[in-house]
């Protein structure tokens, strides 16, 4: 996008009702149940315009439905929610017509054209055909779509399927988009093409909400980010001050082989700042893993494998859970 | 605009485009969200029925197909074939009209009444389940209640469409006498309405499909379809049945048909019966699907 376009945006952003809102997005004790089921437990955020905001967590830890409560598609059952000042209970298409939204689940017209499929949506937004029709040529571009525009959406790949769903949410412009999953299921190649998309909407000054159970990439996406686990923030911040917090610098990944795992933790105790025993390895939380290494073999403890990596969002996880994010 | 005013524009549009400013040009920029919320306020239903209209576009020769082909096979096989057996018992039976007139009207109605047990169930369990179509809008300034409306909108047009091929037809067999037959497009359109949004209101409650509109089409809208005075005027049937016809759509869009294309003769007050009660069902019909959607895409 063209600099005097991003320009004449912020504008628009800024004056939606009057006053300019300093948070796009402010949750307070937001909460849902489904009968007796808690899936959202009072949770609350705020999410500064520009942003890249994730809520990282396991299946099921309530960040879709978190997602929804935001998108104003689902009432939430208590607590308080604001999206550009407005309520999106008592405001649903006002707030829904800010938003971008890329669901769990692709829900594209597949019986339409690639092309028409953009067409379509934009029209649920009044917008006029002059404008949508060079637009989704420009957003089919973006997606790297432009020579299937005249394919029907079964005859894409998932990557592509979930690109096309991507520069469908951005017909309108929004300046919030909504990311439930955005990656999952994707093969490493397709993932990349998308983190590059959305990391190019990112610096077009457009607020990113993502949720995400791969740690690679919060890191990569997230400007901050809360980490979910059954309803509740576990912990809040960037993902580099979240790993400072919760991990050491560096990690020491140990296998002994599934039979002495779990046997040969007394032997490392007193190396490194702190011990995991997992089922299929040892992971011992040290500032310097190469030294943590030397350490292992003066003891005489002999590996199968060793392995010296960076702490990442995945130990903050299993610090603060217990539990591995992906099982 | 002189030619060479023309081309100096012309010019400077290339060397913006080269310069990757769109300057020169208008540049390409949507509306306020304040905009789009407003319209979509006003207009949604319209907006979502678009959409379903371009998907129908898509088996529209299907559409048009169904429009002339069935009532000509029906016109032709019932009309002409038939006739010649039924109307040797004479043609009072039937109001003095010919067998062809007599059903015409019939046939017309419950060819809308088929269209809609097809358009008002499986493309709403589509929209809900299999594909999640109606998920897609949902997330866009559009009610579930504007996404409701749409379809029926669509299908609305659907009915009309075919129903002003079949009475094209019904016309050029010279079966629809009377100056008023057109009006039976619009009848066979409230006859659809009234039969489809009941019926999408259930199809909106289904969470697992299990034959359920098989048996719609099987337990429901055949015996309509055969008990409604369709072929035989209703009072030839034993009471035990003719409250099939009473309560069916096919019934009184039907009778309604036979008052304005050839002047069937009834009592003024049971005209009236079978418009209120089309006009009801559809009102009841379309209440209830505006509920539905509306509680089962916010859950």
């Amino acid at each position: 996008m063209r600099v005097s376009e991003l320009a004449s945006k912020e504008s628009r952003v800024s004056s939606p009702s009057g006053a300019a809102p300093q948070y796009v997005i402010t949750a307070e004790n937001l909460t849902k149940r489904y009968g007796d089921v808690t899936a959202v437990d009072g949770i609350s955020f705020r999410v500064p315009a520009g942003e890249a905001f994730g809520l990282l967590g396991p299946n099921g830890a309530g960040k879709s439905t978190t997602m929804k409560m935001i998108g104003g598609v689902s009432q939430r059952t208590s607590g308080s929610l604001s999206i550009m000042g407005l309520d999106p209970e008592q405001h649903g298409p006002e707030v829904r017509a800010h938003l971008g939204v890329v669901p769990q689940q692709d829900n594209l017209d597949e019986e339409l054209k690639v092309r028409d499929n953009l067409l379509v949506y934009g029209r649920y937004f009044g917008l006029p055909m002059s404008y949508l029709k060079p637009k989704a040529d420009e957003l089919l571009e973006f997606a790297q779509l432009t020579d299937k525009a005249k394919s029907k959406v079964d005859a894409l790949s998932g990557g592509m399927k979930r690109r096309l769903t991507i520069a469908r949410s951005l017909i309108n412009e929004p300046r919030i988009l909504l990311l439930d999953e955005p990656t999952t299921g994707l093969d490493p190649q397709a993932r990349h093409i998308l983190w590059d998309r959305l990391f190019r909407l990112k610096e077009q000054g457009v607020t990113l909400i993502l949720t995400t159970h791969y740690m690679d990439e919060a890191e990569q996406l997230c400007d901050r980010l809360i980490v979910v686990d059954k309803g509740k923030i576990m912990a809040e911040g960037s993902p580099a001050s979240l790993i400072r917090e919760y991990s050491t610098r560096e990690v020491l990944e140990l296998r002994f082989g599934s039979e002495r795992n779990a046997s040969v933790g007394a032997e490392l105790e007193g190396i490194g700042e702190r011990l995991e025993t997992l089922p299929d390895r040892v992971l011992i939380y040290a500032h310097d893993g190469e030294a943590a290494l030397e350490q292992v073999s003066a003891r005489g403890l002999r590996p199968v494998t060793s392995l010296v990596r960076r702490s990442s969002l995945e130990d903050v996880f299993l610090r603060l859970t217990g539990r591995s994010l992906v099982d | 605009m002189t030619k060479k005013a023309e081309l100096t524009k012309k010019a400077e549009l290339t060397r913006a485009i080269q310069a990757g400013t769109t300057a020169a040009a208008p540049a390409l920029r949507a509306h306020s969200p304040e905009v789009s919320a407003a319209r979509a306020r006003r207009w949604g239903a319209f907006f979502y029925a678009e959409q379903v209209l371009r998907v129908m576009k898509g088996y529209g020769w299907t559409i048009v197909m169904y429009g002339v082909g069935q009532p000509v096979a029906y016109l032709f096989a019932m009309g002409v074939g038939l006739a010649t057996l039924v109307e040797t018992n004479g043609a009072a039976v039937f109001g003095g009209v010919s067998y062809l007139t007599f059903i015409a009207p019939a046939l017309l109605i419950s060819a809308a009444v088929m269209t809609a047990a097809n358009e008002f169930t499986f493309p709403v369990m589509d929209g809900f389940k299999w594909r999640r179509v109606y998920y897609g809008p949902h997330a866009s300034p559009l009610t579930p209640e504007q996404i409701a409306g749409g379809q029926v909108i669509a299908v609305t047009v659907r009915f009309l469409l075919q129903s002003a091929i079949y009475f094209a037809v019904v016309a050029l067999f010279g079966a629809s006498p009377g100056a008023w037959g057109w009006v039976s497009i619009l009848i066979a359109t409230l006859a659809g309405l009234s039969f489809g949004l009941p019926l999408m209101a259930y199809a909106a409650t289904i969470k697992e499909d299990r034959g359920q509109f098989a048996m719609v089409m099987r337990f429901i809208v055949m015996p309509l379809f055969l008990f409604s005075g369709t072929f035989f005027p209703l009072d030839t049937l034993p009471l035990g049945v003719r409250w099939i016809g009473w309560i069916s759509p096919i019934w009184h869009g039907t009778e309604l048909g036979r008052v304005v294309s050839y002047g069937y003769e009834e009592e003024p007050w049971l005209t009236v019966v079978h418009l209120v009660f089309l006009l009801g069902l559809a009102a009841a019909g379309w209440v209830l699907t505006k509920h539905q959607f509306a509680k089962r895409m916010a859950s």
